[in-house]
């Protein structure tokens, strides 16, 4: 199936000569602008006696600095900016490895560019003006819902702004709106199809045709399972915010790995353990540079997705390269409901409610498609009562200190001492069971 | 006056409750008076027993959370009424009962209670003088 070319997909099929030489351009240009504007990447420059002089091609990116997460929240909130506020229109934040958030900044010009990789990802699923978008995509600080919506408006088609949750509501507008096409994490419309079937609506009835799904790694089994019981083609949609947002890179409909709009982020593949960059076609783990961003611009990010770039040219004709679909990361950091969550946030929180760290283990399941994550703590002789109104103050007190760092609601259950298996002493923290 | 209680974290699920029961009949501990309170996910086995300090210690090397507390045993007149008389002692005070259970002997037709007050001592002062009898450890030994 091929869609109808759309004018805004033109810069996907640059030819590749000509893609390398406006790469290096650019590089060279973003590896100034930071080197003059954020002292952080400058010194780690000077470190390694180096300037924005020393690239003069396209590889000499791999002796430039990585930039990790944890560099966001050193610098929190605004270390890493290169721009100043009076030309930042646009401030968005994601979870961070701790209770802090990691804050991302854009220009007026790095929003046109986040909305023109938007207008080129629903392109390359054959969307265009006349469709109708629900988009369910989270609104606010995350940047999923904001970031498709301006993409979906500017290449005309009509947004309907739901944002997530409110299955049942989601369920009308789709019906009655005549929604044809939907973007949302996965798990979210898996949940959506069921709920569905409960109110006796067939989506395979409805003119939806679409889904730009993303914000969480899914499988292929799940893409399979989705277009089985509803009839339209999904496709894989990536971004970070620490990059731009959604809009880093979409499946076609090839479905044979993600176009990244390489014209605007330069993809590397390197190994998680030396840092050493792989060849195509081996798997590793996916770094980044933003190539066009003003506000914040991001040498070499470690996003720890761990993909591999795919050799050869796409049967769609599109020059910019593919990754292969996320399958897993490098970190601890766990994607719930689309939300980032790492293990250590979940101990900071229960340090900082109990006094002391309990033994816990986050328990991750998928019920009706959507994501469920249970933290169970062991007692102890601590906060143990002999009244139930105290035990169950404690349970709220966590849930509530859970909430506040990790900004999603989570089931915690209070178990027995040593209910927990220890290996070697140490507990097993995290038991995923989504998959199952 | 005061009886130790001991208090111990059971999660609601089959077969939680008898590991503490049973340790306590191997080590030939006698359950004088025995309540459960639950939640839908987790129960406090709160118990009286012959000798609350080995039971404590035999819990607790078996893993589990245990915790003791001072409750008051009050023999209550086993006819209508028996209880609120006794209730109404506290009515209007400042002491609040957080919970109570029955003590499944009673002796010479009267029942007899146990009470978590908040203030035990206070408690303890208000009734014995309206003359209720507050039973030592020993009387429910026997």
């Amino acid at each position: 199936m091929t869609a109808p070319f759309h004018p805004a997909s033109a810069p996907d099929y640059v030819p590749a000569p000509h893609l390398r030489d406006l790469q290096l351009r650019k590089l060279q240009e973003v590896v100034n602008r930071a080197w003059n504007r954020v002292q952080l990447f400058r010194q780690r420059m000077d470190e390694r006696g180096l300037t924005p002089g020393n690239i003069q091609t396209l590889a000499d990116i791999t002796t430039l600095p990585f930039t990790v997460k944890t560099d966001l929240r050193d610098t929190y909130p605004f270390g890493l900016f290169a721009s100043p506020m009076q030309e930042v229109v646009r401030l968005h934040a994601s979870s961070g490895t701790t209770g802090k958030p990691i804050v991302v900044a854009y220009t007026q010009q790095d929003l046109e560019v986040w909305t023109s990789v938007m207008v080129r990802s629903f392109a390359a699923c054959g969307v265009n003006h006349g469709d109708v978008v629900q988009n369910a995509y989270g609104y606010g600080l995350f940047t999923g819902g904001l970031g498709a919506h301006y993409g979906a408006e500017e290449m005309g088609a009509t947004v309907i702004p739901i944002s997530g949750g409110n299955s049942d509501r989601q369920i009308m507008v789709m019906r009655d709106f005549g929604v044809t096409v939907i973007c949302s994490t996965p798990s979210y419309f898996l949940h959506l199809i069921e709920r569905a079937a409960q109110l006796d609506v067939d989506i395979r009835e409805l003119p939806l045709r679409v889904g730009l799904f993303g914000a969480e790694p899914w499988t292929q089994s799940m893409r399979q399972r989705i277009e089985k019981l509803t009839a339209i083609q999904a496709f894989d949609l990536y971004g970070l915010s620490e990059i731009i947002g959604p809009g880093v890179a979409i499946e076609c409909p090839e479905k044979d790995g993600l176009h990244i709009f390489e014209d605007h982020f330069y993809p590397e593949i390197i190994d998680p353990e030396t840092g050493q960059p792989l060849p195509d076609g081996q798997e590793g783990e996916l770094v980044l540079t933003t190539l066009s961003k003003m506000a914040m611009p991001m040498i070499r990010y470690r996003t720890r997705d761990i993909t591999s770039l795919i050799p050869g040219q796409c049967a769609c004709g599109r020059t910019i390269r593919r990754m292969s679909r996320i399958g897993r990361r490098s970190d601890d950091m766990l994607i719930i409901r689309g939300v980032n969550v790492f293990p250590s946030q979940v101990e900071a929180a229960l340090l900082e409610a109990e006094g002391t760290l309990p033994h816990y283990q986050i328990i991750l399941t998928r019920m009706h498609g959507l994501d469920q994550m249970e933290v169970q703590v062991e007692v102890t002789p601590q906060v143990f009562s002999d009244k139930i109104g105290a035990l169950e103050e404690l349970n709220e007190k966590l849930n509530d200190a859970l909430e506040r760092v990790l900004g999603i609601r989570v089931r915690v259950t209070l178990v027995e001492p040593h209910t927990i298996q220890r290996s070697e002493g140490k507990a097993k923290r995290v038991i995923d069971r989504r998959s199952q | 006056m005061k009886i130790q209680q001991l208090s111990v974290f059971v999660e609601n699920k089959p077969g939680h409750i008898i590991a503490p029961c049973r340790l306590m009949a191997e080590a030939g501990i006698d359950l004088r008076a025995l309540s459960l309170a639950d939640t839908q996910r987790f129960g406090i086995l709160r118990m009286i027993v012959s000798d609350w300090q080995r039971a404590s210690q035999v819990l607790q090397r078996a893993g589990f959370i245990v915790k003791s507390n001072e409750v008051l045993a009050i023999e209550v007149p086993d006819r209508p009424g028996g209880l609120t008389e006794i209730l109404e002692l506290f009515e209007g005070t400042e002491i609040n009962i957080e919970y109570m259970y029955a003590f499944p002997f009673g002796r010479g037709g009267k029942a007899v209670l146990i009470f978590r007050f908040d203030q035990p001592d206070a408690a303890i002062e208000r009734l014995q003088s309206a003359g209720i009898n507050v039973l030592e450890s020993g009387d429910l030994t026997r």
